[in-house]
């Protein structure tokens, strides 16, 4: 079969190669690994199913698998009907303040998720402000501050998905439901909830999945409740055990795994369920829905906001609770840390080049796929691997990484240990929703931008740079804050993977909080969370900048 | 004898087992408008595109001004195109547009400026040469995109329905521009469209497409008048058409009456008859048929009667003054003329 001889083809052919190679070397070739190690002795000898064996024949083993699955269970059970509410309230109500609304609602998704849970051990812990309110002989270090702290971590990820999916109504059901005479409730069961029904399945897969993969949390306020995520990390970095570290990352993926084809599989369902000729609907005023939603999100949003508050607070204490005097002596990192404020700073340039290195690849590489023309196996090998990160846990990556570089006979060994290899495993770990941005950014586009760039004998190269990319500049904007953000705030994509002089500032608030310096943990979380709120804030005041001229204002 | 500006010999173009083309031959003059005209999915499209190089054909070949082409990509050709959807780019200006292909040593900035300024008065936009695609409407767009398309002078003009976009009014208005414009600088133009009335109107050839292939090329007036087959018959312009059977001198009717037609079928072949409207005689003249009055479609400057005539759908044209007191129900003659009758045999 004949295809487009274009004669710049050979040389997209070549790039969309070294996105392949990229991609094997920074995750298939790591995954097979660790796969393959699940298999074999210290000495690398196969020994089959020897360790599963081991992991399954004992109940200490099985415990942990066990853990995390409840708590996430019941994590996703509390955390939906919240997040349902308030994305209604977002989305089909007249709520005054309906941006700043939004705004709260994104706060946890910007800090690292162990600040949620350093919050809740200066508000309920041995020495909390509200330790009272706990029950006796109760306690926040276990099941009841995991499930606490990842309600709150995982809130705005649900809130999101849900006001997509609450967001995309049309009017004309309701209208076709009010003139039949159906009441508010009966509208609310048999319009609303059902269009809303694969972006519940949506969040609670979503929900679920970062409950169970979650490393910091468990990690802060575990105590000794060993789920899934501190296994793998007490096996690896306590035990120096790869092998049953790998069993155990293959059980942790496996959540990941199915979550992510009943993720996909809700989304296609979603995306089939609005006609391109709907009318958006607008919500009328009507007191009785809209107080009753104020009161639910103005609650939420105000626990969301003590939580930040009380890490900031603590942070600001000399000596909780003992001496309340405020003070910045715990962001003098350096008397807390090896490392002291350098950590942030290798953070900054983990974060910076990550943005760097990977929007101009997720962009491109998405471009290549969508309008290269590139054929054979190559594209799709590709898809199927830019697709892939979303199912693997950050933990699961990073033990790959260590057995994959930090093998003898591997030539990018050197990279083990540098800031390198935690800027790939970032820029891979965040790959997919990246990729996915890029992708719906140039579908938009239209298809004969490049034949007509090309009838006029216009490089293909500088049509990309002229037109596409000026384009697509707000989604590229949105791809580099989004791979900066989580970069900063990720602790289980690099826990495994830092060197002495490359140490992340999220590690080093483990590294605080495991030493006992709380005040100082929660100082760092804040300082984090401060670099990537501006980061948020620098992105809408450039996106409100790019909103002028030929572009169509939002 | 010369030989046309742009040949297509033997195109195919398969994907998979589907052969979007199948053994398209065309010739189109220096400076001639062809219009290649089908339903959708008859493969004008792809042929276009096969012509611009955007879609290499998986057989035969395509010259341009006496070069092989077949093989060379989109860039290294010699034509505008102006597409469905204009693709202009949302980014630039209307005058950045139309100088987008304008670069290189042979287009120093003082004749960039005042090709730009001649290409702008010659669509009408020198005043809307600030603006952005989407300050404009629809037909100036339009226009952008075909001054873009002609900067740099092309040798071939490729039209991918760049007139179905817009509103009826505007359509008939650019028809008429674009039909001017390009009778004027004599470029030869390639225009793929599925609106008959649009090809008949610009085209100085129409080439009639149907499932990959070329089922006629002919003026205006000959495919009009003298349909190749019955798909030609039946989608280019308005006709009415019934079954019947070849017989000696015409065709013979279900009813077992004979009609007289030019045929030189075999007698006893099943064929399709076409008729156009305008060629229903309303009269009673040796051999007419009588018809009933089934509907009256009043279309302003024309009334169209649907008639049964003895079994036969015929529908006739008369003018609105000449309907007197006629009604639905009303019994009437009608005369088809021989010359006019359209018969084919059934199997193609």
């Amino acid at each position: 079969m004949a295809e487009p001889r274009l004669n710049d083809s050979t040389l997209l052919r070549l790039c969309l190669g070294f996105a392949a190679l990229l991609l094997a070397a920074g995750l298939a070739a790591p995954l097979g690994l660790m796969l393959a190690r699940a298999f074999q002795d210290i000495d690398g000898n196969f020994v089959g199913l020897v360790h599963f064996r081991a992991y399954f024949g004992s109940p200490a083993l099985l415990l942990p698998a066990w853990n995390s699955l409840w708590t996430s269970a019941v994590t996703t059970a509390i955390v939906l009907p919240l997040a349902f509410t308030f994305a209604y309230g977002m989305t089909r109500s007249r709520l005054p303040g309906r941006a700043v609304f939004r705004a709260i609602m994104l706060i946890p998704i910007l800090a690292p998720s162990l600040l949620p849970a350093l919050s809740l051990i200066y508000l309920f812990g041995n020495q909390g402000l509200l330790r009272v309110l706990l029950p006796e002989g109760g306690s926040i270090y276990g099941p009841t501050g995991i499930i606490v702290a990842q309600c709150i971590y995982t809130f705005p990820h649900a809130a999101m998905i849900l006001s997509v999916a609450l967001g995309m109504a049309d009017a004309r059901l309701f209208e076709a439901a009010e003139t039949l005479k159906a009441g508010h409730w009966r509208i609310f069961r048999d319009v609303t909830l059902p269009a809303a029904r694969y972006g519940l399945v949506s969040a609670s897969v979503v929900v679920f999945t970062l409950a169970v993969t979650d490393f910091g949390i468990p990690k802060v306020i575990g105590g000794q409740f060993p789920v899934l995520a501190t296994d793998v990390y007490r096996q690896v970095i306590g035990q120096q055990n790869f092998s049953m570290g790998a069993v155990v990352a293959i059980i942790l993926l496996l959540p990941a795994i199915f979550g992510f084809f009943a993720e996909r599989w809700a989304q296609r369902l979603q995306a089939a369920g609005i006609s391109g000729r709907a009318v958006l609907y607008r919500p009328k005023r009507r007191a009785a829905r809209d107080l009753p939603l104020l009161a639910a999100c103005l609650a939420i949003a105000l626990v969301l906001l003590s939580i930040v508050g009380m890490a900031i607070w603590g942070s600001l204490i000399r000596f909780w609770p003992y001496n309340m005097a405020l003070t910045t002596a715990n962001y003098d990192f350096s008397s807390f840390d090896a490392q002291g404020w350098g950590s942030l700073w290798t953070s900054l340039t983990m974060a910076g080049l990550t943005a760097l290195v990977g929007t101009p690849l997720v962009f491109w590489v998405a471009y290549l796929l969508e309008r290269g023309g590139v054929s054979g196996w190559l594209p799709g090998f590709v898809r199927v691997a830019a697709i892939a990160p979303l199912a693997v846990p950050g933990l699961v990556l990073g033990l790959a990484y260590i057995l994959f570089f930090n093998h003898p006979a591997n030539p990018l060994g050197f990279i083990y240990g540098t800031v390198a290899i935690l800027v790939l495993n970032c820029v891979i770990h965040f790959y997919t929703v990246a990729h996915l941005t890029a992708v719906t950014a140039i579908r938009q586009l239209d298809p004969e931008f490049e034949a007509v760039g090309a009838s006029l004998r216009v490089p293909r190269w500088r049509t990309f740079l002229r037109v596409i990319v000026p384009i697509s500049l707000p989604a590229i904007l949105d791809i580099a804050v989004y791979l900066f953000v989580n970069a900063m705030a990720t602790v289980s994509a690099v826990v495994f993977l830092y060197g002495p002089d490359t140490k992340p500032a999220s590690v080093a608030v483990v590294h605080m909080d495991e030493a006992g310096q709380v005040a100082s943990a929660a100082a760092m979380a804040c300082v984090i969370l401060a670099i990537t709120a501006s980061a948020k804030l620098l992105q809408l005041g450039a996106s409100r900048l790019l909103s002028g001229g030929w572009r169509p204002a939002h | 004898m010369q030989r046309p500006y742009l040949r297509i010999e033997g195109v195919g173009r398969d994907f998979g087992t589907f052969s979007a083309l199948v053994d398209v031959d065309i010739g189109v003059e220096r400076g001639e408008f062809l219009c290649l005209l089908g339903p959708s999915g008859c493969g004008k499209t792809t042929l276009l595109r096969a012509i611009a190089g955007l879609d290499v054909p998986t057989r035969g070949e395509i010259f341009q001004d006496g070069k092989l082409i077949t093989d060379l990509p989109p860039s290294q050709r010699d034509f505008g195109i102006v597409f469905q959807s204009y693709a202009l780019f949302p980014n630039m200006t209307v005058a950045t547009n139309v100088g987008y292909g304008l670069r290189g040593p042979a287009w120093p900035k003082a004749r960039v400026a005042a090709r730009l300024a001649e290409l702008l008065a010659l669509v009408g936009l020198a005043e809307q040469a600030g603006r952005y695609p989407a300050q404009i409407s629809g037909g100036q767009q339009q226009r952008v995109a075909l001054a873009r398309a002609l900067a740099n002078e092309p040798g071939l003009l490729l039209l991918d329905e760049p007139l179905s976009a817009l509103d009826a009014i505007v359509r008939l208005h650019l028809r008429t521009e674009l039909r001017l414009l390009q009778r004027r600088l004599g470029v030869t133009t390639v225009m793929v469209t599925h609106d008959q009335e649009e090809a008949l109107s610009l085209a100085d050839r129409v080439a009639v497409m149907s499932d990959g292939r070329v089922v006629q090329i002919g003026t205006p007036q000959e495919v009009y008048d003298r349909p190749a087959n019955a798909f030609v018959a039946g989608f280019v312009g308005r006709s009415a058409s019934f079954a019947a059977r070849a017989a000696p001198g015409g065709v013979t009717i279900a009813s077992g009456r004979h009609i007289p037609a030019v045929t030189t079928l075999p007698e006893g072949t099943p064929v399709r008859a076409f008729i156009r409207p305008e060629d229903v005689m309303l009269a009673d003249t040796p051999g007419s048929l009588g018809a009933e009055l089934v509907g009256i479609e009043f279309l302003g400057s024309v009334c169209r009667l649907d008639l049964d005539a003895e079994g036969l759908p015929l529908q006739a044209e008369i003018a609105p003054r000449a309907l007197g007191g006629l009604a639905v129900g009303a019994m009437l003659r009608v005369a088809l003329p021989p010359d006019k009758l359209m018969v084919f045999a059934l199997n193609g």
